[in-house]
């Protein structure tokens, strides 16, 4: 968008479809409308998490044709969305500011590497991507999440006031909730009506998905050309080594396409841009593109995730009511211990949610258990308890370890021939400690909220509930910054220290992963590094 | 209870402001209006029931299938039952596309009726309601788990989720429950009656 903006011709490249909001979004759509009421073809979305027929095209753990492979050990698993905009059009929202101390944490704690900018640089595009996309919020001065320029958050939903209570009593921070949804007008964009269903994508455009509030409106400037369904196998250089061109695939056609181009963006998403490198081999990077450093492709971080459930007998008690709300968390827990000494390093913050939402397939299955039985007595349970649940979850910062990383299989290709990536992953110690810490304060608050706390298996390997390596969708780190290129693909600008025309500017470019949920942060430094590298084109510097 | 539910026109309005100021969206919030003003008015057409062949389960199995169902989610004085909500055809329909529902499912009404026939000299279906019914408190729940009943115990766990899977899934089981939303609202209310904690 700034780049189109600021009078480039831009050329977007796009693995899957185009995308139409009012035809590919189920907004408003009840689960009876749908033959398979959301859950898919054999119910296969039943066990699956995040997966719908309801979210938002086209998020997916396993694409045909396109597979990924994780190393004899290790577990990963990769969501990917190819469609115009991405997994923007159904991720979560959550947008919250990375702190100070969240770029220095080798300055902070002693342990990995300090970020080449610093949250000063980064402040003016913090202000700069709220104004643009929209976020709710509240100025509660929490120093571990700087505030930021909000839109006035929604009114707490029944579920907030209980947790929120309970943390007052245990001293634990619950401000309003930080989210990329408009509660007023922006641009043109209505505010948010209430149907709490933004994970399916929202027609109205009322929360934030780069394809609605920044790529459709940028094709009005006519320097932007969309090549959709375009696979791209690697990234070309000249005879000097400088990237010139992209080669890629037609998927609708099949048939082998290039483009030339003066500057190069890669924002495939993290995995998917190291991959993009790693498979762009030459006599000057026979590692890959811009990786002198072997770096690319290391440096793997997901979130800490770990949750717990309970269940809250006085929601029994409310009036049936509309709980809706803007289909997210209205308020959390941002992290609270940061100015004491921890058993682990980092920190987390808690996400919570529940009550009277919109039932559909697997819904109950959790009071079935509780409960059991069948019959008129399991239905009148079923009605009572209906609405009393409350999970809560954490996120939580991942110290990336020599053990987490992702290469390119050396057997195996995808059906356009493009080698795959093959995963290696470790949760260390570190993780493992601030997982038992976000368990026993989950503990806490249900049991202080007057809640009974659900019980929790873990599976091997997986201690204090740890969610699977990548469920939580927050790859990063893969190309990240860094002030030495000995270590670091990129500088603070998202810019190849090696070849100067290569920006990456999507999750890869993070130095760590703080317990923020990334996209906000990602906007903010494509914003600066898209104005740094206008500037630089128009030096004639690229 | 649906005092916060904007007329159409009110919902048109809302979400085609600023349509004609937008020189950046343009068009986005009138087909936003478009898209929830044809939604409205679908919810006012009740679905029409088409006469459903079986894709897997066949005879005396979907007899036995539709049973289950209706006993494990029956009609009340408040909505109707499992049956109304079309809960067995949800299930037919997963279990023709899951070989592994096709085992659990079709392998544990078989399961059900040579119990049923060892232990009363009929099937399920023909057993007296006295008897299904004893069946079914066996069954239903974990605590009776015994080398005899395990197998039975965990089909009919499966079968149970997936029937309220389907019944709560439906425009019967939704109004069951007493939710309240999936509209448009121009502001959120909040929580009506703050909880105790």
């Amino acid at each position: 968008m700034l780049l189109a903006q600021g009078g480039l011709n831009v050329v977007m490249m796009e693995a899957g479809p185009m995308l139409n909001p009012p035809k590919d979004y189920k907004e408003h759509v009840w689960p009876y409308e749908l033959e398979h009421r959301g859950v898919g073809r054999g119910g296969r979305f039943l066990d699956s998490i995040v997966e719908s027929e309801f979210l938002a095209p086209n998020g997916a753990w396993e694409i045909e044709g396109e597979p990924y492979t994780a190393a004899p050990g290790s577990d990963f698993r990769w969501f990917r969305s190819r469609i115009l905009g991405g997994r923007t059009n159904h991720y979560g929202r959550i947008s919250l500011r990375n702190s100070e101390w969240d770029f220095k944490p080798r300055s902070t704690d002693g342990v990995g590497d300090d970020w080449p900018i610093s949250y000063k640089d980064l402040a003016p595009y913090y202000d700069k991507a709220e104004k643009f996309i929209g976020v709710y919020g509240f100025r509660d001065g929490v120093a571990s999440t700087p505030d930021g320029i909000f839109q006035p958050p929604p009114k707490p939903r029944c579920t907030d006031l209980i947790v929120k209570n309970a943390c007052d009593k245990l001293g634990i921070t619950c401000v309003a909730g930080r989210r990329a949804v408009l509660t007023q007008p922006l641009n043109g964009r209505a505010p948010c009506h209430y149907c709490g269903q933004c994970s399916r994508g929202c027609i109205s455009a009322s929360n934030y998905s780069s394809s609605q509030v920044m790529i459709f409106p940028t094709l009005k400037t006519n320097r932007l050309d969309i090549i959709a369904m375009a696979m791209v196998r690697e990234i070309l250089v000249d005879k000097n080594g400088k990237p010139n061109a992209v080669s890629y695939v037609d998927k609708s056609t099949g048939v082998e396409m290039q483009v030339r181009a003066k500057t190069f963006v890669v924002a495939a998403s993290a995995c998917e841009s190291a991959r993009l490198l790693l498979n762009s081999k030459s006599e000057k990077y026979p590692n890959g593109l811009a990786n002198s450093s072997g770096a690319v492709g290391r440096y793997l971080t997901d979130s800490v995730g770990s949750s717990l459930s309970g269940y809250f007998p006085q929601m029994e008690k409310i009036p049936p009511h509309n709980h809706d709300g803007v289909g997210g968390l209205h308020m959390f827990i941002p992290w609270w211990k940061w100015d004491r000494k921890n058993d682990f390093l980092r920190g987390y913050h808690i996400e919570f949610g529940g009550g009277p939402g919109m039932p559909g397939p697997g819904s109950f299955r959790r009071t079935c258990h509780r409960v059991e039985g069948y019959g008129s007595g399991l239905k009148q349970n079923i009605r009572k308890m209906y609405g009393a649940f409350i999970g809560l979850a954490g996120r939580g910062e991942m110290i990336p370890n020599k053990d987490t990383y992702c290469e390119i299989d050396p057997s195996v290709v995808d059906q356009w021939g493009i080698p795959v990536l093959r995963f290696h992953f470790r949760w260390s110690e570190n993780e493992v400690k601030m997982a038992k810490d976000m368990q026993e304060t989950f503990r806490e608050i249900i049991l202080a909220a007057g809640g009974e706390p659900l019980p929790k298996t873990s599976p091997p390997g997986r201690p204090h509930g740890l969610d699977r390596p990548g469920e939580i969708i927050h790859e990063l780190g893969t190309v990240r910054m860094g002030a030495n290129s000995r270590n670091s693909p990129l500088n603070g600008f998202c810019q190849s220290h090696e070849a100067k025309n290569l920006f990456v500017m999507d999750g890869a470019c993070f130095a760590t992963g703080p317990d923020k949920n990334p996209t906000l942060t990602i906007n903010a430094l494509a914003w600066r590094a898209s104005e740094y590298l206008l500037d630089e084109a128009q030096k004639g510097n690229l | 209870m649906s005092g916060y539910k904007l007329s159409r026109r009110a919902a048109l309005k809302t979400l085609s402001l600023g349509a004609s100021a937008a020189a950046v969206l343009g068009t986005i919030p009138l087909e936003a209006a478009k898209h929830i003003h044809a939604t409205l008015e679908l919810e006012k057409f009740p679905h029409t029931p088409v006469a459903y062949r079986p894709k897997f389960f066949h005879g005396r199995q979907w007899q036995t299938l539709r049973k289950l169902c209706e006993m494990i989610i029956p009609p009340d004085e408040k909505s109707g039952g499992a049956l109304e909500a079309n809960a067995p055809e949800f299930i037919d329909l997963l279990t023709s596309e899951n070989t592994n529902y096709q085992t659990q499912l079709g392998g544990g009404i078989r399961w059900l009726d040579a119990y049923c026939r060892k232990q009363y000299g009929k099937d399920f279906l023909g057993c007296p309601d006295a008897l299904q019914k004893k069946v079914l408190d066996l069954i239903a729940y974990r605590s009776n788990s015994t080398p005899q009943t395990s197998q039975g115990i965990s089909f009919f766990s499966f079968l149970r989720d997936l029937t309220t899977d389907g019944f709560y899934s439906s425009k019967i089981g939704i109004e069951d429950v007493g939710y309240i939303g999936n509209t448009v609202l121009s502001e959120f209310p909040g929580c009506p009656d703050p909880p105790d904690a």
